[in-house]
């Protein structure tokens, strides 16, 4: 009604603001901060990697191959597959599901449930990895029951499953989170009263608003859990050839001495590492803005 | 479908955002929920939509009880202020959801769907923009896709939350005319929420105005414009002055003197008089009874004048309207008297 703010507007003219950097390094500072940068990460993060890939290769591809066809490596890479292959799908569940909690609903305990699921990322692997013992073992309450009933958990494959659950529980839950709170739930909302069922709203609004951060969380999950060694290792009881992953695998190859299939081995899962940081890059880049955890890891 | 609210009373943790509501939605009626913020008009929205469950109260459509149904159930058409389009689907299906979604018995086969989002497309005046995203188009054009998304399953009525809350005035003017038209059009029963009194007053057939979780006046816009029945109304809604009056003798008195106006029959006391600043006439100062004060600022604005005065000793100036040419905008001490008035008891 008033259009007075038309008149004071016109005084408002005045000159844009200078516009200065907020840091002000000279040249030569920050060349030589971005070189010890690159010097330290080159030193410590690719010099390892190549390293891996050098040692595997010293005695020749043919003793490389060679590594693969030993039947203890290959029930070792067998038992990683299957394990990713049963966590991976099992965290992805749990975690949509958690995170779908947090951020959709207002309940009494929500920070304590959030505290909860960050649990495994502070507790040290080898712990997580007591624990089941502690639950499951021969000295455990639970233990002469199991035996009763001729379940081995621990020291078998039922207990790794367990402790990489354990271990990599975090990452899907922990990239969704941040991502369905800062959607909302609107899209949702909207999609009810459009008269959609609860499964369907699911299905097309938040699966497809959520997908690329879910494959990310996917990525980072499944690398750790065919990397996780500590958990892994305390409840393997180390059987070679039955409970072994591949990296209780590589080191008792390296314990015995045998280095070029302790790092023939290790060097797929350095391959794993490269692949799951080829498409973790690839996914920042094109749907840096669909990942709202992006830079929380 | 007519809409009835009956004593609905909704709390969040203890805190009352509505309180004990009544309203009456005619069939085919274009009705605007108006208020400040936190009045509670999303939460009344909601509740009809069955989005949010009230903590006490019931809610009709026609003669069935709606309170325990589901959203999807109460098969409303919402369009929410920050229209949530799906991001992942193009125009056209986003129009065809509502329709893809239902039940193998009651989905209309697949060529159908299409045609029909196509004329809703066409009612929003889209056609061609079919394949777009939601991103891809512009603030104004979401906003008519939210509404033909929201027509397309046949809604029994339509609620619209501040539809146009995010769009520049310009815009904002096009398709509030465009809104009226389609509803004359569509003949839905049609509830939406704005702060714009300007939007509620030109568009609705009546008005809701709310206030800390009540309604305070219903009415058309006429009415509610003429005839405030509370001074908050009566501020809300248009311009407004204000001066505490004294009421005596049936008569109106600012500082010891009459000021030619008739009191109601109120017992008399403080009272606060209530007058649109355009809605005022000059006398003579000195002649007969009037209001009058001295000039403390005066702007042109357009084709009038305001100018505020500060009567008797009075901390809040008044405020009164006169052309921009007018010989007393050149006095320093104006008197004048309300053509039109209302007088609330107490002080506010
Ligand atoms: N989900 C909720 N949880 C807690 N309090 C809420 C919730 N939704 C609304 N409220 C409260 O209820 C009151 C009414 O809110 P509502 O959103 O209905 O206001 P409004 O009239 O739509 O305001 P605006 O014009 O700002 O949109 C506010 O005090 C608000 O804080
Ligand atoms: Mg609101």
């Amino acid at each position: 009604m008033y259009d007075e703010e038309v008149i004071y507007d016109s005084r408002r003219l005045v000159p844009p603001e200078e516009h200065t950097r907020p840091t002000t390094e000279r040249p030569w500072v920050r060349r030589t901060l971005i070189g010890i940068a690159v010097v330290f990460m080159g030193l410590v993060l690719v010099l390892p990697l190549l390293l891996v890939f050098v040692e595997a290769f010293r005695k020749g591809a043919e003793t490389y191959f060679a590594a693969f066809s030993d039947r203890n490596s290959q029930s070792a890479i067998t038992l990683t597959l299957l394990v990713a292959a049963i966590a991976v799908p099992l965290n992805l569940v749990f975690g949509v599901a958690a995170a779908w909690c947090v951020a959709k609903y207002e309940f009494w305990g929500k920070s304590f449930l959030i505290t909860l699921i960050d649990l495994p990322f502070s507790v040290s692997p080898v712990v997580s990895g007591m624990v089941y013992v502690l639950l499951f073992g021969a000295q455990s309450a639970l233990g002469p029951i199991l035996k009763a009933n001729h379940i081995e958990i621990i020291f078998a494959v039922p207990g790794i499953v367990l402790a990489t659950i354990f271990v990599t529980f975090p990452f899907i839950a922990r990239e969704l989170i941040p991502l369905m709170e800062d959607q909302g739930s609107v899209d949702e909302e909207a999609a009810l009263s459009l008269g959609a069922t609860g499964w369907q709203t699911f299905t097309r609004v938040t699966l497809p608003n959520i997908k690329w951060g879910l494959l990310y969380g996917v990525l980072l999950c499944n690398a750790r859990a065919m990397g996780e060694f500590g958990a892994v290792s305390v409840v393997s009881g180390h059987i070679r050839g039955k409970t072994t992953t591949m990296p209780l695998d590589i080191e008792i190859l390296y314990n015995e001495y045998n280095f070029t299939a302790a790092f023939a081995i290790a060097s797929l899962l350095a391959m794993l590492a490269l692949v799951t940081l080829v498409f973790k890059t690839i996914l920042e880049f094109r749907f840096g803005d669909e990942l709202a955890g992006t830079r929380r890891h | 479908m007519d809409i009835r609210v009956d004593t609905v009373r909704k709390e969040f943790s203890l805190y009352p955002a509505l309180n004990d509501v009544s309203l009456e939605v005619k069939s085919s009626e274009l009705i605007a929920l108006l208020g400040p913020s936190g009045s509670g008009k999303t939460t009344l929205l909601r509740l009809i939509a069955g989005l949010e469950l009230p903590t006490a109260g019931r809610i009709f459509f026609g003669d069935e009880d709606a309170s325990g149904k589901t959203v999807q159930e109460r098969n409303v058409g919402f369009v929410f202020q920050a229209y949530a389009l799906f991001r992942n689907m193009t125009v056209l299906d986003n129009i065809s959801f509502g329709l893809k979604v239902r039940p193998r018995s009651t989905r209309p086969p697949n060529a159908e769907i299409r045609r029909r989002a196509m004329e809703l497309l066409d009612l929003v005046q889209l056609t061609g923009l079919e394949k777009r995203f939601p991103q891809q188009l512009s603030g104004g054009q979401r906003q008519r896709v939210a509404l033909a998304r929201a027509l397309a399953i046949e809604p029994r009525v339509l609620l619209l939350d501040e539809p146009f809350g995010a769009l520049d005035a310009q815009v904002r003017k096009e398709l509030r005319k465009w809104l009226r038209e389609i509803h004359d059009r569509t003949g839905h029963t049609t509830v939406f929420v704005t702060h714009d009194q300007e939007e509620a007053l030109e568009l609705a057939d009546r008005l809701v105005v709310m206030s800390q979780g009540k309604i305070e006046q219903v009415g058309t816009p006429d009415e509610v414009y003429d005839r405030p029945n509370s001074p908050f109304v009566f501020s809300f809604i248009g311009e407004s002055s204000s001066i505490p009056v004294a009421v005596e003798n049936r008569e109106l008195w600012s500082g010891g003197r009459a000021i030619g106006l008739p009191a109601p029959a109120d017992a008399p006391g403080e009272a606060t008089l209530f007058f649109r600043p355009h809605d005022v006439e000059l006398v003579e100062d000195g002649v007969g009874a009037a209001l009058a004060g001295v000039v403390a600022a005066s702007r042109r604005v357009g084709g009038t004048r305001r100018v505020e005065l500060e009567v008797g000793g009075n901390p809040n100036r008044v405020e009164i309207d006169l052309p921009f040419d007018h010989p007393a905008g050149e006095r320093t001490r104006i008197a004048f008297r309300p053509k039109r008035w209302r007088v609330f008891p107490g002080k506010v």
